[in-house]
């Protein structure tokens, strides 16, 4: 093991040119996020309005437009309708979806790599309720999302009027906030309020449910709009006494590990993140939703933690003697049995959201605030303190996590079937696109690879549906995330499963020139629920063959499937096959393409913690636990 | 697990009230009593939420009520610190034979007699939880026909006012 040296040169992925310098994107007036909230609460330009008299239907889209929204997906109905026909006049972009659940996922993926709030629309009742999946998705992931939809008329509300739902009850517990609008005056600065509360403090998702006769009604437009939320005060500024706490426990600290969550990214904080690596010199784990927010290549980075996180990382936060909680919430994928997590560690806790402090651990150090402001501040009191304590020697910190790194890196067996490694086909996709792509992932054993084997570089490449698991997010998300960045290319990691819940979305890509790029990772089954009865039910496979697969009926065929949507389509079966399969992707840019890779239904995610067990018992293949033989 | 009063300043909006209970609902906090009514400022609500919680439990409580974007302002009212009354009106047996002894019973809790039949009276009390407990366990032998009791309202002692702290922060 390299004693002394904080670096394990194997495990290191080569670094791609440019890879440090991808630029957190340059952000326009319309994105507003918690640090411009002090000049305007209102996003966009702000521009002067004199009242002008106008529908209903005419006022959502003219706040639309002043909010700065370019791109909407959606797909109408009746209740939604007056809004379908100014929004055909409108510059803005609209993309008519096959299923609202679609427009959803879409609209998150936008928000995702783009930073901006996405927006979708959808029509009344079951239009409504079709979005609902993706609104929980976007609230258990902290997205930025205003949903819109079509509520029947304010007089027959309540009545089980035809397409009658309540939104704004069913989504009541999965948005940040709603509003139910039956005053067209209203419109503007609700909408303004929606955009307001999506976009700042911890993002989510808002809805806006407009009933049909304040879409049609008359109103007095005018911009921008007061925006009144007496309740609404989020901190940004962290507190500068824990600040300096904090800074007192890390310098003190010989075992610290900086626990990186979802909440850096969306506070577009990695370049302060960097800095305070660096200078700490701690160790640094990236969550499922974190990925890429420090670069995987960065010799501090030990790993993701978590169920199927690395021995490193899961390692170093049970040995840790203090957490560095940055924008991260204790999820219980990442802690495993809560009492038994990280024991001998003290807690700091920066989030933006304060029921997120000590809701599952409790935090010696919390400080509220978004970590955009708290990082920077932290580096600043950490140089003062290093500078009156001296700088802490992590090395024996570190030559025991080198030495985890060394010996437990993450890997595969090759299949006994003779069929594809699936970890293989997905590590070459990212080997042969690079760090510069957008990954999107469905739920399950593909995601899980696709977390550990693609190699981030940068923030807002790694996509996927974290708190929710959502099977079925990848191909809309991934159409969404390529509309707002269509200068990358856009991966959607699938599975057999997941595709075919939302693959209906390819016509949507197909027609509007939206060239995403699908490999459906094929192993004919829901894989991670079989390996789960594996593991856990003696390998009994109750429900769990799709029959998609090397030997199968092939139901449906993907290859002809995506033909028929107008993609084009391959068929990858042999792994001699893989990387010329997907170069042939790389060079289509006109049209969708989606590769079936045959896999085999044998391979399984490792490392894995078993369900209702202390992180302890991480296995790195089946029965197989680590060696501890710690040497400090 | 310890009682806790909080008063909470939301705005007058519609659902709100939804929002607080589906809340407590998801979370699977426990709401003991909840009281709900206009205040002194236009467009101001306040409720008050007794809940049985631990410390950490109703931190959380706490935190999650504030997520609400209704939600203004959220006081926990100690009982050394505020005042908390119930209000419980209480149909009682009372025939000629035992009128007397019903409305003595109901005297000695000052509480008052608002309605008389021939075969029950009407006992209208205000009071803290315990005394009005009290109340019901004397008039419990004569035969308790029916029981309405409201949530516990509570105010801080003193002269500061919630609503006016909560209106100049905001």
């Amino acid at each position: 093991m390299s004693k002394g040296s904080p670096i394990s040169p194997s495990l290191m992925a080569t670094k791609s040119a440019g890879a440090h310098k991808a630029p957190e994107r340059i952000e326009r007036p319309a994105d507003a996020g918690v640090e411009h909230a002090a000049a305007s609460p209102v996003l966009g330009p702000n521009n002067v309005v004199p009242p002008t008299v106008m529908t209903g239907s005419q006022a959502i889209v003219r706040s639309l437009e002043e909010l700065g929204v370019q791109d909407i997906f959606g797909l109408p109905g009746g209740a939604i309708l007056p809004t379908y026909d100014p929004l055909m006049a409108s510059k803005m972009n609209h993309i008519l979806v096959r299923h609202e659940q679609g427009a959803g996922h879409a609209a998150q993926g936008y928000a995702m790599v783009t930073g901006r709030v996405g927006v979708c629309i959808a029509t009344s009742g079951p239009g409504a309720t079709n979005l609902v999946t993706a609104i929980m998705d976007a609230h258990m992931d902290s997205v930025p999302m205003v949903a819109i939809t079509g509520q029947v008329a304010s007089g027959v509300i309540g009545t089980d009027a035809f397409q009658e739902a309540d939104i704004v009850g069913i989504t009541m517990p999965i948005t940040k906030h709603s509003f139910l609008v039956t005053d067209p005056n209203d419109i503007p600065h609700v909408m303004a309020e929606a955009f307001h509360l999506a976009s700042t403090g911890r993002p989510g998702p808002v809805l806006v449910d407009v009933a049909k006769d304040a879409q049609q009604g008359q109103m007095t437009f005018s911009w921008p709009p007061k925006i009144d939320l007496p309740g609404y005060r989020p901190v940004v500024r962290g507190h500068s006494k824990q600040v300096r706490e904090a800074a007192r426990l890390i310098a003190a600290a010989s075992k610290p590990v900086l626990y990186v969550g979802g909440g850096v990214v969306k506070a577009h904080a990695s370049a302060e993140l960097l800095e305070l690596a660096e200078l700490s010199g701690a160790p640094v784990v990236t969550t499922l939703m974190a990925r890429g927010v420090f670069p995987d290549s960065h010799p501090q980075h030990v790993g993701m933690p978590g169920m199927h996180g690395t021995v490193s990382a899961v390692t170093a936060l049970q040995q840790s003697d203090l957490l560095i909680t940055l924008g991260a919430r204790f999820d219980d994928r990442v802690t495993g049995i809560l009492k038994s997590f990280a024991p001998n560690a003290k807690v700091i806790h920066a989030d933006i959201d304060p029921a997120e402090i000590s809701k599952n651990r409790t935090a010696d150090v919390p400080i509220v605030g978004s970590v955009k402001e708290i990082i920077p501040e932290l580096s600043d009191a950490l140089r003062l303190q290093f500078e009156a304590s001296g700088t802490p020697d992590l090395s024996n910190w570190w030559a025991f996590l080198n030495n985890l790194k060394e010996t437990y890196p993450l890997g595969w067996t090759e299949p006994e079937d003779g069929l594809s490694a699936p970890q293989r086909v997905i590590e070459r996709i990212g080997a042969l696109t690079g760090p510069e792509g957008v990954y999107v992932a469905g739920v399950g054993q593909h995601q899980m690879w696709a977390s550990q084997f693609i190699k981030y570089e940068r923030p807002h490449a790694w996509l996927n549906s974290g708190g929710a698991g959502t099977m079925g997010y990848a191909v809309p998300a991934a159409m969404g995330a390529k509309v707002g960045e269509p200068d990358r290319v856009v991966w959607a990691i699938d599975g057999d499963g997941c595709f075919q819940m939302t693959n209906q979305e390819l016509a949507t890509c197909a027609i509007n020139k939206i060239p995403i790029k699908v490999a459906v990772i094929n192993n004919s089954s829901l894989g991670m629920v079989r390996q789960w009865q594996t593991l856990f039910y003696e390998g009994r496979y109750s429900n769990t063959d799709l029959n998609t697969g090397h030997d199968t009926v092939r139901i449906p065929d993907f290859v002809k499937l995506a033909d028929a949507y107008g993609c084009a389509s391959f068929r990858c079966e042999r792994d001699e096959d893989i990387d010329a399969t997907i170069q042939k992707a790389l060079a289509i840019n006109d049209r969708p393409v989606v590769i079936d890779f045959v896999v085999s239904p044998n391979s399984m995610v490792w490392p894995m913690v078993p369900a209702g067990v202390s992180n302890d018992q991480i296995q790195v293949a089946r029965n197989m636990t680590p060696d501890w033989e710690e040497e400090d | 697990m310890t009682r806790h009063t909080l008063s909470v300043l939301v705005e007058d909006k519609p659902g709100v009230l939804t929002r607080v209970a589906s809340l407590f609902a998801r979370r699977a906090f426990n709401i003991n009593s909840l009281a709900v009514g206009p205040t002194e400022v236009p467009g101001i609500s306040r409720m008050t939420v007794v809940v049985d919680a631990d410390g950490e439990l109703i931190e959380q409580v706490t935190k999650q009520l504030n997520k609400l974007i209704n939600v203004i302002k959220i006081v926990e009212l100690t009982p050394e610190s505020s005042v908390q009354r119930d209000h419980i009106l209480v149909k009682v047996r009372a025939d000629a034979a035992t009128r007397l002894q019903v409305t003595q019973a109901a005297d000695l809790f000052r509480a008052s007699v608002v309605d008389v039949s021939t075969e029950s009276v009407v006992i209208e009390a205000t009071g803290h939880p315990d005394k009005l407990t009290a109340l019901l366990s004397v008039l419990e032998p004569f035969g308790v026909r029916e029981i309405v009791q409201s949530g516990t309202l509570a105010v801080g002692r003193g002269s500061r006012s919630m609503s006016d702290r909560a209106l100049r922060s905001a």
